[in-house]
């Protein structure tokens, strides 16, 4: 496998498993744009657990499971204030969590501070490969399960989910927790596989792109959050290769405002992102013969 | 002492900009009912603007000419004018993006996010169009004012930032008596209070929220030119910096409420130069977020917010 493709498929792995963490939320009508908070504890959690130097030196088998813990559970004590707000407080809240975690770790000498800090461990790319395979699998069968079809109620139509018995209250919690574990797990393979953890990577910007990949991929269905990574992966990438395909030095350095009015006009003409439950259905159940006959 | 009130004028001058920044925000949440991130992207556009045309950077060509007529100090003057122009076309490009186009056929659960995440495109879009023009680096620029400055006892006072907080006060003022008092004031809050009615009364909505979003973006510009020209350093980002402050002072005054977010916006631009006084400029984000956050917890509405607006809707 060569080089650059090998490190695409690891920003891809990695941007998907964010985009699952933000998509629990999601599904069940949340959008959290503090990603980049939770993130940023797992991948320093992960790192200070299994550094020898200047750390607490465990190995990586228990570093990462401890750190994604840990950092659930912060997202378990915060669900509870930050979902009491709704809509664009809600957004708020969690963006401002996001900021404050930043401030604390620039500020924590241990954790380096401001320099950032090093990570021993290394993962190699296949590993991160396989855990994005394995949370993508995890989350198709957690939305087929009975909590899963609550989630959805709780997104679609609130107060109907309660009238028939669903404890909307708890779906958001544990959606949200959820969510937060798995950003850290994606977090902390960040820091082993690119050996280096720094605040100011995981900025606002990456919250808002992590967001967006949920948003543009369809929050219908389990499959969207893959396709909107594969899509804020791949197209800005394609985007860079045409443009020296064609030798049009403009195209490569504004991909990205190409890319910004792609975003623009698919809210435009897909405003249900790119993936829904009516296109699955019509692309994977066959057509009875009545219906073919009758078109 | 006179340093603490040093420290506090100078937060206010600080906080003069994010108040225009937090009452954009705070129109088209109040009226729309969405978090415009375009906001920061025309902030950018403006200061930036400013910047290039100060600076030379459209060309040698146009800077010549500029220097003929006007003269080397001069030149902001076309920057500022520029600026307004700019965004004004882009906020009638950005409405038709965010709010005319943008509706869904199967009234999905979703949709209120749809003007959240246009926006984001647009933010992408013109953050890279500068970069890709001028580069991602801090660009500065020497100021055309100079030094120029005034004591009252021992309290140093800037011209140039003086008259901008004026401006930006006399500014919002206006735009208070506005929303009070004209006709048009009244087709607004009528809009924000229901759109469908507001239409059924005969307010033509499809022209009056474009003049939203020229008012909200014109106010981003202002304070974009008045950045450039106070602080003489901008770069590709600097909308988002000053934005996500704003944002903090605007949900600090309650989401919707003009007031709310002139005093937000000049409470937090005192917080921040306050804290990085007595704090360090690392501990700037933990005490701005972190009053946020609770606050947020403790009284989810802000200081003066409307019950009513931000709910259920992104």
């Amino acid at each position: 496998m060569s080089g650059e493709l090998e490190g695409l498929l690891v920003i891809l792995s990695i941007n998907t498993i964010y985009a699952y963490g933000v998509f629990l939320a999601a599904s069940s009508g949340q959008l959290n744009l503090g990603a980049a908070g939770f993130v940023t504890l797992g991948a320093y959690a992960s790192g200070y657990l299994t550094n020898g130097f200047d750390g607490l030196g465990l190995s990586i088998v228990l570093g990462i499971p401890i750190a994604v813990l840990f950092v659930g559970t912060i997202a378990f004590l915060i669900s509870f204030p930050i979902l009491r707000t709704r809509g664009v407080y809600m957004v708020l809240a969690t963006f401002a969590f996001a900021e404050v975690v930043a401030g604390v770790v620039i500020n924590a000498e241990f954790l380096g501070g401001a320099a950032g800090m090093p990570v021993e461990v290394f993962i190699p790319f296949y590993v991160v490969i396989i855990s994005a395979v394995a949370v993508a699998v995890l989350c198709f069968y957690f939305m087929s399960t009975r909590f899963g079809l609550a989630m959805r109620s709780v997104h679609d139509d609130e107060s109907v989910a309660i009238l028939f018995g669903v404890n909307a209250r708890m779906v958001r919690v544990w959606a949200f927790t959820l969510g937060g574990a798995l950003l850290a797990f994606g977090g902390a393979l960040y820091g082993h596989h690119y050996s280096y953890v720094e605040t100011q990577n995981f900025n606002m910007l990456l919250s808002i792109y992590i967001l967006l990949y949920v948003l543009l991929g369809g929050t219908q269905t389990a499959l969207g959050p893959f396709i909107g990574a594969l899509f804020f992966t791949f197209v800005p990438e394609l985007l860079k290769a045409f443009g020296s395909a064609v030798g049009q030095r403009w195209i490569e350095d504004g991909r990205l405002v190409a890319f910004g009015l792609i975003i623009v006009l698919m809210m435009v003409f897909r405003p249900e992102g790119i993936v829904t439950r009516t296109m699955l259905t019509k692309m994977f159940t066959r057509k009875s013969r009545a219906l073919e006959a009758g078109e | 002492m006179s340093i603490l009130i040093q420290q506090i004028v100078n937060g206010l001058m600080l906080g003069g900009l994010y108040v225009m920044v937090a009452v954009a925000f705070t129109l088209i949440v109040g009226m729309l009912n969405f978090l415009n991130f375009t906001i920061p992207a025309l902030f950018m556009v403006a200061a930036v603007t400013t910047w290039a045309t100060m600076a030379g950077g459209f060309g040698a060509d146009v800077d010549g000419v500029l220097v003929a007529l006007l003269g080397a100090d001069n030149r902001w003057i076309a920057g500022a004018l520029f600026a307004i122009i700019v965004v004004t076309l882009a906020s009638l490009v950005i409405e038709r993006f965010t709010y005319r186009y943008t509706k869904t056929k199967y009234g999905d659960s979703t949709e209120h996010a749809l003007p959240l995440v246009s926006s984001l495109g647009f933010l992408i879009a013109f953050e890279h169009l500068v970069i890709s023009i001028w580069g991602s680096d801090v660009m500065t620029v020497a100021s055309p004012f100079g030094n120029a400055s005034f004591y009252i006892g021992s309290i140093q006072f800037s011209v140039p930032q003086t008259i901008s907080l004026i401006l930006s006060l006399i500014i919002v003022f206006l735009l208070s008596f506005l929303l009070q008092k004209t006709k048009l004031g009244r087709a607004l809050r009528a809009i924000a209070e229901r759109p469908d009615t507001a239409l059924l009364m005969g307010i033509d909505v499809g022209k009056i929220v474009p003049i939203v979003y020229i008012i909200a973006g014109l106010l981003s510009a202002t304070a974009g030119i008045l950045f450039t020209l106070n602080y003489t350093t901008v770069d590709a980002y600097v909308g988002d910096r000053v934005a996500s402050i704003a944002i903090a002072g605007m949900v600090l005054g309650g989401l919707g409420n003009v007031w709310g977010a002139i005093f937000g916006g000049l409470l937090i631009g005192m917080l921040e130069v306050l804290s990085i006084y007595f704090l360090g400029a690392s501990a700037v984000k933990i005490s701005i977020w972190g009053l946020l956050l609770l606050l947020l917890i403790i009284r989810p509405t802000g200081l003066f917010g409307h019950t009513s607006i931000g709910k259920g809707k992104f």
